[in-house]
């Protein structure tokens, strides 16, 4: 983006509204809403040009706390607004904040498609595995089993893996984080940020009332080391406390090796963000805890592809280079007309 | 104004009414539009129906898949497509068989001799063959071996025998162009235009089937008359025959530049709508922008991101897909962002009957959404009054900072009729303000109102006016988020105070016909045209009768209530169950007495003179 005029700097209490935040005392979103602060003073965007669009849920009540465009619109349709609002005013950087139940469930519809479209948009889904706004009803990511209001004697429906769907719509630009991760969670953004093209971020957040402890062993200084493995572009797949375990392929299968006894760097699999085939990003995706796997955080993917948005204007400004500018009168003289004296 | 030197007799007729009908494959929607444009280069006021399946091929030959359509053609200023029919092309028996009772006794009755064979008698469900029974000895039958003397045209083309055969229409058209006299350069150049650089071989095929049609009529002997209907008496003026939708497509492509706006269209593909989405899509350089969405929630929400981000903002759409915009509805009420909501209406509940025409989403459009959630509502009544409803729903919305309903439906949507071509500089301009800076001086306010209750347009990208919008009521002035009892109260009352206002905006109601009698017709939509003829009739009888049409049923005009007590009785004809006629009867305590059809048909004259004649 080119300006004219230096931008003045802002700080992160210039991003804040002057309202005040109703989350939960001890939510995870007051960490993704301070580091959201803190990313875009550095992004060179003019805060003018910045609009965060949500739906309905308890994470999407962020846009009335950013002092920034925004509208908190209705049950799973912000990425429908936002590509409206994206489509004919490419210049805005536009952020989608939507959550497990907003994003997955009502609006799922809308999601995969703004996903494949490559609308350029930020999308953060904060997931929570519950329903927090209606009181604790499980959501479409709470695990089989899971005991919760509307499911007392435990979940029965297959949960689905938010960076699963997003990877299986095609999406150039696929991360995770943590909620307390702050340093991960804000360069993440700003990774999104630079995106060019459909942006989505899955964020474990704690919800401490409805659904504490869900990310726990993500979390947890003595575990996360063994639990999660941190993404890094062209290196091997290597986690753990003494980072003596990795990911090694078996076939189309991810395993976990200790590293020596015959086992080196090189036999692990490598991570290629850039991969233009998503298929290795997608096996990531479906390393999970349960499973006895590291669940991967950082950059799955990120690849270019044309965007939407700028396709749209560019056939716009096509079609004026062929045919002219619109001429009202020269429309409705085409074809046949007679005249009456 | 005669196209050839007539080698038969010539009769004069003020107006004449012809149906096409036939397969769904046989290009029926084609050649009536073809006679169409024809007669309206003639300089004959014209008004059609089509009228076609839902499905896009039913099986061959069945009564279910017969595809017709219909034009009235005359001399004089008409509104309808016509009550009966003076001359009927049925290209197969089953279009025979579910036309015949719109054809006028007398009438010229033109099939394709060559369809009524075992088979196509079986399909239509005929016990015996009509055309060698006595059944149609009330009309002037002339029975033609359309497919035989098609094939003999086109035999040195090169063709298959089946694409042979699809050639039909155009001999069927020809025949028809001679028996009106009509010229048939207009059909030609549209064959040029549409075959002649990538498939020269069917452009010759569709020309000579075309010709041997005309030449046909010109030297049987059996069909005795030609029939000739004089230029009807137009205002002066430039014109052009006009779709509905397209006409309704270019008002908005209008509003758009009147307004200095970029255009927005969130559509999903739906019957009768459809065509508005495809016709804007092919004007992309007067910066126009579609979105084919997923679905009807998205086609709604991204026409209220399109709004936010400051375009004209438009969706399109028909009953069923309206339903599923509710909750977006609610939204663009409650965030009070301009932006156009069109209703093409169609025969519901639920899928209903796509193709066929309905008022029945009046209701819909004033109600059909959650809480206080008043709407303007404004309604075409023709295809070419859609091209300047369009452009009054968006001066409404952007003077009233609201969403505004526009209701058409099928009737009109597929209609079309003379036009008179306005100039771009004769339209009035749709002026659009933005906020650039605070005007207090102490933070902006989203929601600070001006003398018409409306509120400021600030868009995205103006530094200092950065505000949140959103589906939580709203804090007058500030628009914070509130959950104050009295402020609900109070902003519940202002949306509805703002929307009733606009009754000081927009003109006093028309009354055609004496000030005060003994019956006023009051109608909305489609039924214009039927109501308009009616009454003239009936007042050419003697009637003590008026007629009001409304373009506003939400607000009403100012003077509305005041007419109706000037009326001893008040006649609300409608296609549905009597939704206006409840408006109405609430809101001015008026017993108003419905005529209410709801067979997906519009209403034929002859039935609302029926109904003024039993109340007067």
């Amino acid at each position: 983006m080119s300006i004219d005029t230096p931008l003045p700097v802002l700080k992160p209490a210039d991003f804040a509204s002057d309202q005040d935040v109703r989350w939960c005392p001890g939510c995870g979103d007051y960490s993704i809403l301070a580091q959201m602060k803190k990313v875009l003073p550095t992004l060179g965007v003019p805060r003018e040009n910045i609009v965060f669009i949500s739906g309905i849920g308890c994470s999407s009540r962020f846009p009335y706390y950013m002092n920034t465009y925004g509208m908190h619109s209705i049950h799973g349709r912000a990425p429908a607004v936002a590509s409206g609002l994206k489509t004919v005013r490419p210049d805005l950087q536009v952020w989608v904040i939507t959550g497990d139940g907003d994003g997955l469930s009502i609006g799922g519809n809308h999601l995969m498609h703004c996903i494949r479209r490559n609308m350029d948009l930020n999308i953060v889904l904060f997931n929570n595995r519950i329903y927090g706004l209606t009181k604790g009803q499980y959501s479409p990511t709470s695990p089989l089993g899971k005991k919760t209001k509307s499911t007392p004697m435990g979940s029965v429906d297959n949960p689905l893996h938010p960076l699963s769907i997003a990877i299986g719509c095609e999406a150039t630009f696929v991360a995770r984080s943590i909620d307390t991760n702050i340093k991960h969670l804000a360069e993440t953004f700003k990774r999104s940020a630079a995106h060019s093209g459909s942006a989505f971020i899955e964020v474990y957040q704690n919800c401490n009332i409805f659904n504490d402890g869900a990310w726990e062993y993500a979390k947890n200084r003595e575990t996360k080391a063994d639990t999660t493995l941190e993404l890094e572009h062209g290196k091997p797949l290597i986690f753990g406390k003494n980072r003596d375990k990795g990911i090694r392929l078996n076939g189309l299968e991810p395993e976990v090796v200790e590293l020596g006894k015959g086992i080196t760097e090189d036999d692990l699999l490598f991570h290629d963000e850039r991969s233009p085939e998503p298929s290795l990003a997608y096996l990531l995706s479906r390393m999970r805890y349960e499973d006895g796997f590291p669940e991967p955080i950082g950059v799955f993917r990120s690849v270019d592809a044309p965007r939407y948005d700028e396709l749209v204007n560019d056939q716009i400004e096509e079609a004026t280079k062929q045919k002219g500018k619109g001429d009202i009168d020269a429309l409705f003289s085409s074809g046949d007309t007679w005249t009456v004296n | 104004m005669a196209t050839s030197t007539p080698s038969k007799p010539v009769a004069n007729l003020e107006e004449a009414t012809v149906r096409f009908c036939g397969d769904s494959g046989d290009g029926m929607q084609l050649a009536g539009t073809q006679f169409t444009n024809a007669s309206a280069l003639l300089g004959n006021d014209v008004a059609t129906f089509p009228d076609f399946p839902a499905e896009i091929r039913a099986p061959r030959g069945t009564k279910a898949g017969v595809s017709g359509f219909q034009i009235h053609f005359s001399s004089n200023e008409i509104y309808t497509p016509g009550d009966t029919v003076d001359a009927l092309v049925a290209m197969n028996p089953a279009a025979l068989v579910t036309n015949i009772s719109e054809l006028r006794d007398g009438g010229i009755l033109l099939v394709n001799k060559d369809a009524f064979d075992k088979k196509g008698l079986e399909l239509a469900g005929c016990d015996s063959n009509p055309l060698e029974d006595d059944s149609l000895s009330k009309y002037k039958v002339h029975s033609v071996e359309m497919t035989k003397i098609t094939r003999r045209a086109v035999e040195d083309c090169g063709l298959t025998q089946k694409e042979a055969d699809r050639c039909r229409n155009f001999f069927a058209m020809g025949l028809v162009f001679w028996l009106y006299d009509r010229s048939l350069d207009p059909t030609l150049r549209f064959i040029e235009k549409k075959f002649g650089s990538k498939f020269p071989t069917v452009a010759q095929a569709n020309t000579k089937a075309l010709k041997a049609g005309y030449n046909y009529g010109e030297t049987v002997e059996a069909i005795n008359t030609q029939y000739q209907v004089a230029p009807a008496a137009l205002e002066p003026g430039t014109y052009r025959n006009i779709m509905g939708n397209i006409a309704l497509s270019w008002g908005l492509v209008a509003a758009g530049q009147l307004s200095n706006k970029r255009l927005f269209l969130g559509a999903y593909p739906i019957t009768p709508a459809s065509t508005i989405l495809e016709e804007l899509a092919n004007h992309k350089n007067f910066d126009v922008v579609t979105f084919q969405a997923e679905d009807e929630i998205a086609a709604m929400t991204a026409t209220i991101g399109a709004a936010f981000a400051g375009a004209m903002s438009v969706t399109a759409s028909s009953g069923p897909g309206v339903a599923l915009k509710g909750e977006g509805l609610g939204l663009a009420v409650i965030t009070e962002l301009p932006m156009i909501i069109i209703n093409v209406q169609r025969g519901g509940p639920s899928t209903g009957l796509p193709t066929k025409t309905e008022q029945s989403d009046l209701h819909q459009a004033m109600f059909g959404r959650n809480g206080e959630c008043p709407m303007p509502v404004i309604a075409a009544r023709s295809p070419g009054d859609s091209f300047d409803v369009a452009q009054e729903a968006w001066r409404l919305a952007v003077r009233y900072m609201t969403p505004v309903m526009l209701l058409t439906d099928g009737y009109i949507a597929n209609g079309s009729e003379p036009w008179r071509i306005p100039r771009f500089a004769d339209l009035p301009k749709i002026p659009v303000e933005h906020p650039t800076e605070i005007s207090n001086g102490d933070g902006f306010d989203p929601y600070e109102r001006d003398e018409r209750l409306s509120r400021p347009w600030a868009l995205p990208g103006t530094p200092g006016l950065e505000h949140r919008l959103g589906g939580l009521e709203k804090q007058n002035v500030t628009g914070n988020v509130s959950y104050d009892p009295e402020n609900h109260e109070h902003m519940c009352r202002l949306r509805a105070e703002k929307v009733a206002k606009i009754a000081d905006d927009i003109p006093l109601q028309e009354l055609d016909g004496p000030e005060s009698g003994e019956l006023l017709v009051l109608s909305w939509g489609g039924p214009f045209g039927s109501c308009a003829t009616a009454v003239h009739q009936a007042q050419a009888a003697g009637k003590s009768v008026s007629h009001c049409h409304l373009r506003y049923l939400n607000p009403f005009p100012r003077n509305l209530g005041e007419i109706l007590t000037r009326f001893e009785k008040v006649l609300i004809p409608e296609l549905n169950l009597g939704q206006l006629r409840m408006i109405i009867r609430s809101e001015f305590l008026i017993d108003a007495i419905g005529l209410n059809k709801i067979q997906g048909k519009p209403f034929s004259v002859s039935e609302i003179v029926e109904k003024i004649n039993e109340l007067t």
